[in-house]
């Protein structure tokens, strides 16, 4: 009995957070739900879902998942060797290059767009596609990196060696030992960089000049300026749902428990 | 052969650390008024400027307060999950925790701005976005990293800890602040330091919640949205220099403390 | 002796459903070392845990003294518990982990440094106060998690598996130096192990136990020489358990052939499981043994072979100092004093032929409960 009462005091102490959770992260997103399914008088509607068929509106969600899926192939396709070359370095040198990744991440996100816009200026591309990819790509880079490093480092090194072992080529225990252990971090940093790219609203507003709107954008609109909560809310819900989508397709390529390994 | 393949691994480095650096080299280089008698004219001009100084305070005034109450809250919540023993409970309580994390940032402010709006006309406040949403917004999304980054110290943490210091005498209560929670410390300062760090650079839960409130960010972005005065590239070169600054005591001290006790380890 | 400390009685638990103990009940005295044997998973260290407090039973109760102890928190026990993987804080050097339960009790500061200093010679760790717990060797950080326990004065030590993370030659000298500490101050000693031989060597009394229920409660001696059924005879040490018949008392027959032996009180013709070790067999000329058959393995130990012989397809294991080699047909004698006979148990007929003995199994299986910190 007193085992039982003892363990439930223990537990007690994360309530102030449930109690959290369920007001100010569970309860808003029920909110979205209503708002999508409501008009402006609390009335059912499907009017917000519709509004986003619109010809515009297509548009907008294709801009936005083809710019998110570009610069997370882009990502993917610099980050991972990246984080390869780094596991191989002496470990001074890892924490060094490491450090060097992070630093621009802990500059504000604003400064650091407006920097990519100096440069794309100083380049001659200002306001085109290719800016604003290279701007999702310099915000979203470390999202990317990280992940896989943290994976990589932790591999044990003899996992190679055996693979050389049992005659494997450089570039085949790349593809059949680092490609697949790596997994795991791959989709984490997949998922790092999708979902705030897709979602973004300042940087390809600011790198692309204004030349196509993004989701992130049309919520950010229909909050701030014309205040039309549905619509906002439909726009949220429907990239939720494409978030969701995402992820469940990336799980697909991995099997881990283990929660927030992805972290620091 | 091989020696070329290290060599070609270091110039891809030095290439992305070119592309990541180019733009703040370029930032900072604008920050200085070469063309002019004084060169530190646009820092000046930060100074003498009221509104970005206010910004800056209100910036760390909303920093502090929701970094320290997140982690409390994170730590306590983290000790408590690890106690779970339900497994579906646990996993459903990570799933909750994983959602501020992965859910697009603007669409958890719409979603909180959503629920304020509410909240707020029920007690017929109708200028409800300000200093306190923008806490509780903060305070939010920074409650996941606290988590996740003392869970695992936690479960590194031998089991045994606690029950020993109960042994000798300690109540639970006490075993806790004794023996536990320095054992887990390190990961409720990394807790605190990103939540801290995320606080400070927030920008789109930020613009959407926090009202007329300004913030650093948020004076940034409008003022970065026409021509960039040069004051802001001021400003970003000083919060650059800060940051780095920062970094680097932080990992000197670390790696001193290893080495240190790397050296006493051998000296045995 | 019978001056009991520590009673046990009727103590149930069970997990989600698994019973973890059941019914157990035992009785240890004043200045005893007694060892709780068995393989993992046998309830020996939720026995233990149960005394420290850290589990409360679903049924029974823990005495001490004359004070029932089910109801008083782990920090309020007289008992002190040495962990596995033994508990250090961290966060503390050497000297403060030595003085925390002191602190705790808010002793003089001029008494903890002196007894601080007292448990570190004790344990040879003088000169090594100032030291993070971290840049200690595994034997050391044993060391101070044995003057931590002691600092607090305990009158009853519950030791669980403390030397099971030391390599073979420390954890020799560690247990003749727990011995010396254990006499010298004589505290009570509650010792759990899987390690039959470390039991064996250390204890005052042994309690067998798998799957939650005492098998059997003894002196080492009665343990290895009387042991109670087949689980017993085979954890501890090596056994060739065969069926057999008590003819009558002081006669049983197994493997074809009649034995004069020491044991009586049987039934007649009461159907019974047959102990002999291993060095207790002695092998002669065929036509001069009790028991005929051949030599299917040789293995050579150092002081002795061991020999498995195939007799009418049960395989025997002999230790002997003989070299046979595999293949002779050998004659085996049996003295009477050899013969252990013991009731019928539950456990019969699941131990003691060496059919499927292979010393690479035994390591594998020995590392895998050395792991496992049920």
């Amino acid at each position: 009995m007193r085992k039982n009462s003892r363990g439930i005091l223990q537990k007690l102490i994360s309530a102030p957070y449930l109690i959290w959770s369920v007001i100010f992260v569970i309860l808003p997103l029920f909110m979205v739900i209503y708002y999508t399914f409501t008009d402006a008088d609390g009335y059912f509607t499907l009017k917000n879902l519709a509004t986003l068929g619109s010809t515009e509106n297509i548009n907008v969600l294709a801009i936005s998942l083809a710019i998110a899926l570009i610069a997370t192939v882009v990502c993917l396709i610099v980050g991972f060797p990246l984080a390869y070359i780094v596991t191989k370095m002496k470990s001074g040198g890892q924490t060094v290059i490491m450090l060097l990744l992070m630093l621009p991440m802990w500059m504000n996100f604003v400064i650091r767009t407006n920097a990519i816009y100096v440069l794309t200026e100083a380049m001659g591309i200002s306001e085109t596609f290719t800016a604003a990819i290279m701007g999702m790509v310099y915000n979203f880079l470390p999202f990317m990196v990280l992940p896989i490093y943290s994976v990589m480092a932790k591999l044990d090194k003899h996992l190679f060696e055996a693979a050389h072992d049992l005659g494997c080529t450089k570039l085949q225990s790349i593809f059949k030992v680092l490609i697949p252990l790596s997994m795991p971090g791959v989709v984490s940093g997949i998922t790092m960089v999708f979902v705030p790219s897709v979602s973004t609203f300042y940087i390809s507003e600011k790198l692309g000049g204004g030349m196509f709107m993004t989701v992130g954008d049309k919520i950010d609109d229909s909050f701030m300026l014309y205040t039309d909560y549905n619509v906002g809310s439909a726009f949220s819900f429907v990239l939720l749902i494409l978030i969701i989508i995402s992820m469940a397709i990336m799980s697909k390529f991995t099997s881990d428990e283990d929660e927030g390994g992805v972290l620091l | 052969m091989k020696k070329s393949g290290k060599l070609l691994n270091a110039i891809y480095v030095v290439i992305v650390l070119l592309f990541l650096y180019s733009p703040i080299a370029l930032l900072i280089y604008r920050s200085f008024d070469f063309g002019s008698n004084d060169v530190f004219a646009a820092y000046k001009e930060f100074f003498r400027n009221d509104v970005a100084k206010s910004a800056l305070k209100n910036t760390m005034v909303i920093a502090v307060i929701s970094s320290c109450i997140a982690t409390v809250i994170g730590t306590a919540a983290a000790v408590g999950i690890s106690k779970y023993k339900n497994r579906k409970f646990k996993q459903a309580v990570m799933l909750v925790t994983n959602i501020p994390m992965t859910s697009p940032d603007i669409v958890m402010a719409i979603s909180l701005v959503l629920l304020f709006g509410i909240v707020f006309a029920i007690f017929g406040v109708s200028d409800y976005l300000g200093f306190t949403s923008l806490l509780i917004a903060h305070i939010t999304f920074e409650i996941p990293y606290v988590i996740l980054s003392v869970l695992p110290k936690i479960n590194q943490m031998d089991v045994n800890l606690p029950q020993a210091a109960q042994d000798l005498g300690c109540t639970p209560f006490k075993a806790f602040f004794k023996v536990e929670l320095p054992a887990i410390s390190t990961g409720v300062w990394t807790g605190f330091f990103m939540a801290f760090t995320l606080s400070i650079d927030d920008f789109v839960i930020s613009r959407i919640t926090a009202g007329s409130y300004t913030t650093l960010p948020l004076l940034i972005y409008s003022a970065a949205r026409k021509k960039v005065p040069d004051y802001i590239y001021a400003l970003s070169a000083i919060i650059f220099v800060v940051v780095l600054v920062l970094l680097i005591i932080k990992n000197v001290i670390s790696s001193r403390d290893t080495n240190k006790k790397r050296s006493v380890g051998r000296a045995k | 002796m019978n001056n009991v400390l520590l009673r046990l009685r009727n103590i149930s638990v069970k997990f989600d459903d698994e019973t973890i103990l059941d019914d157990v009940s035992l009785e240890i005295c004043d200045k005893e070392f007694v060892t709780l044997l068995g393989p993992s998973g046998c309830g020996k260290t939720t026995t233990l845990r149960i005394i420290g407090g850290f589990v409360s039973p679903d049924k029974g109760e823990v005495w001490f003294e004359n004070g029932l102890l089910n109801d008083v928190p782990a920090h309020k026990r007289p008992v002190n518990t040495i962990f596995q993987k033994y508990a250090l804080f961290p966060n503390l050097n050497v000297y403060e982990n030595v003085a925390f339960g002191l602190r705790v009790k808010k002793t003089p500061e001029s008494e903890i440094k002196k007894t601080v200093h007292d448990m570190l010679s004790m344990v040879n760790l003088l000169g090594f106060e100032r030291r993070d717990i971290s840049t200690l060797s595994g034997g050391q950080q044993q060391r101070v998690a044995i003057a931590r326990a002691l600092a607090v004065k305990p009158r009853l030590l519950l030791l669980d598996e403390p030397l099971g993370a030391l390599d073979l030659k420390l954890r020799k000298d560690m247990q003749v130096e727990l011995k010396n500490i254990q006499k010298r101050l004589g505290i009570t000693f509650i010792y759990v192990t899987h390690d039959q031989e470390e039991a064996l060597s250390m204890s005052d009394r042994v309690v067998v136990m798998n799957n939650g229920v005492i098998q059997q409660i003894g002196t080492p001696e009665d343990i290895y020489n009387e042991p109670e059924n087949a689980f017993v005879a085979d954890f501890i040490g090596e056994s060739n358990i065969v069926d057999g018949v008590m003819l009558e008392d002081y006669k049983a027959q197994f493997s074809g052939h009649t034995f004069e032996c020491l044991d009586k009180g049987y039934a007649p013709k009461e159907q019974v499981d047959v102990v002999v070790r291993p060095e207790d067999v002695d092998i002669v000329p065929v036509e001069q043994g009790m028991l005929k058959g051949t030599v299917t393995s040789v293995t050579f130990k150092g002081v002795h072979f061991e020999i498995i012989v195939d007799i009418g397809g049960f395989k025997w294991m002999v230790q002997t100092t003989d070299y046979q080699p595999v293949g002779a047909n050998i004659g085996l004698f049996i003295e009477p004093d050899a013969i252990h006979i013991m009731k019928k148990s539950e456990y019969s007929g699941m131990y003691g032929d060496y059919s499927s003995f292979s010393e690479d199994f035994d390591k594998l299986s020995d590392a895998e409960e050395g792991s496992d910190n049920a």
